[in-house]
């Protein structure tokens, strides 16, 4: 299986698919976050392979906007 | 996906504009379109001092890495605001402002709220009664305040922020969902200055928010990655998702929103112009800032009411 993590949350695909499926299956709005592997940043064509483990960064901040 | 540029594998994928990039690339490509910005709009000469307003946060630290690699005259200053929220968010933000500007041997100014007017900026909410129990309309207020004050004693030419285009696009969002015609009009990467107001720059507005999350992950610059505590639930991040939902299947469209206002409100296609006049500003009785209310202007009435409070 292929991990994927955003904050506090954990999120399993089936191996064989690329990012971009994976995080629309998840229900995560594919621009809101940049997805990391080993360190690495990948891109949505990025094909996932069985034991990966996706460390998502959410790219959203806000609160009083001067 | 392979960088347009050399072919190697590619870090990032920018699809509005059809245009993916390396490591190496990317990290040129960011200071020359901001390069381009700053000249395109007009923002500041080499010449000029400029004081960046740093949070701790991906956008301003990324801004102020960019500055300062583009050779310009760049100072920082943090504000501390004395937000806690059982993560330290403040002193943490504070930590890692420090540490960039000390590794890049950059001068920090650093302000806190407490120490200059009694109250950290949630007490202040609570005591001013202002902005429906959360404190962020006391934190934008107190912010532009002491923002304009230090731009004004310490004599930089202009005050720069992280702005990204998301920001940007937001506020465009809910206030034409409101139709703010005197907020539309006065949205854009420059605020000139006046009397007592320093020029207000966004060199970023026209990078996306992942752009910025990229350039700090590429260049290895240590950012607050926690939200501030009261930021949970904001509407800016709900327009925010929505626009990244309308991104996701129309990419391109946060730039076009954003970039096709400019051009309206550029032909003065929007409003008529006369909405523009700014509405009989004066010097604040206490402070000498500019302000349109008819005695002493929004922050310092806040705090003499802050100080009747604490003295009663």
């Amino acid at each position: 299986m292929v991990k994927l993590i955003l904050r506090d949350r954990e999120y399993e695909v089936k191996p064989g698919m690329n990012l971009l499926s994976a995080l629309q299956k998840c229900n995560i709005v594919p621009e809101s976050v940049i997805a990391t592997r080993a360190g690495e940043m990948i891109l949505d064509d990025e094909i996932l392979k069985d034991g990966d483990v996706v460390k998502l960064v959410a790219v959203i901040s806000g609160g009083a906007l001067i | 996906m392979k960088c347009r540029k050399c072919g190697e594998k590619a870090s990032v994928n920018m699809r509005q504009h059809k245009l993916a990039l390396c490591r190496e690339h990317y990290l040129e490509w960011v200071p020359e379109q901001t390069e381009r910005f700053i000249k395109k709009y007009g923002m500041f000469r080499r010449d000029e001092k400029i004081l960046v307003a740093v949070s701790g946060g991906k956008d301003s630290l990324a801004l102020w890495d960019i500055l300062h690699r583009l050779g310009y005259q760049v100072d920082g200053l943090y504000l501390g605001l004395g937000i806690d929220g059982g993560i330290g968010y403040s002193h943490e933000s504070q930590r890692l402002a420090e540490k960039f500007a000390n590794e890049h041997n950059l001068k920090l100014h650093i302000i806190d709220i407490e120490q200059e007017y009694g109250q950290p900026i949630p007490v202040l909410s609570e005591i001013s009664h202002r902005g429906h129990g959360k404190p962020c309309a006391v934190c934008g207020l107190a912010k532009r305040h002491e923002m304009n004050r230090i731009a004004r004693d310490l004599g930089y030419a202009v005050l720069a922020t992280g702005h990204n285009l998301d920001d940007e696009a937001a506020v465009l969002f809910g206030n034409t969902l409101s139709w703010s015609s005197e907020y539309l009009l006065r949205q854009g990467p420059v605020l000139p200055g006046s009397d007592g107001l320093a020029r207000k720059v966004k060199p970023l507005c026209r990078f996306y928010e992942r752009e910025m999350t990229a350039y700090c992950l590429l260049r290895g610059i240590e950012y607050i990655y926690e939200e501030c505590p009261f930021a949970e639930g904001s509407q800016s991040i709900y327009y925010k998702e929505l626009l990244n939902q309308l991104e996701t299947t129309r990419p391109g469209a946060k730039l076009t929103f954003y970039l096709r206002f400019l051009e309206a409100r550029k032909r003065g296609d929007l409003f008529i112009e006369q909405n523009l006049e700014q509405a009989h500003l004066h010097p604040c009785p206490n402070c000498g800032q500019p302000t349109s209310a008819p005695d002493l202007c929004s922050f310092c009435r806040m705090i003499e009411k802050a100080k009747s409070v604490t003295v009663s």
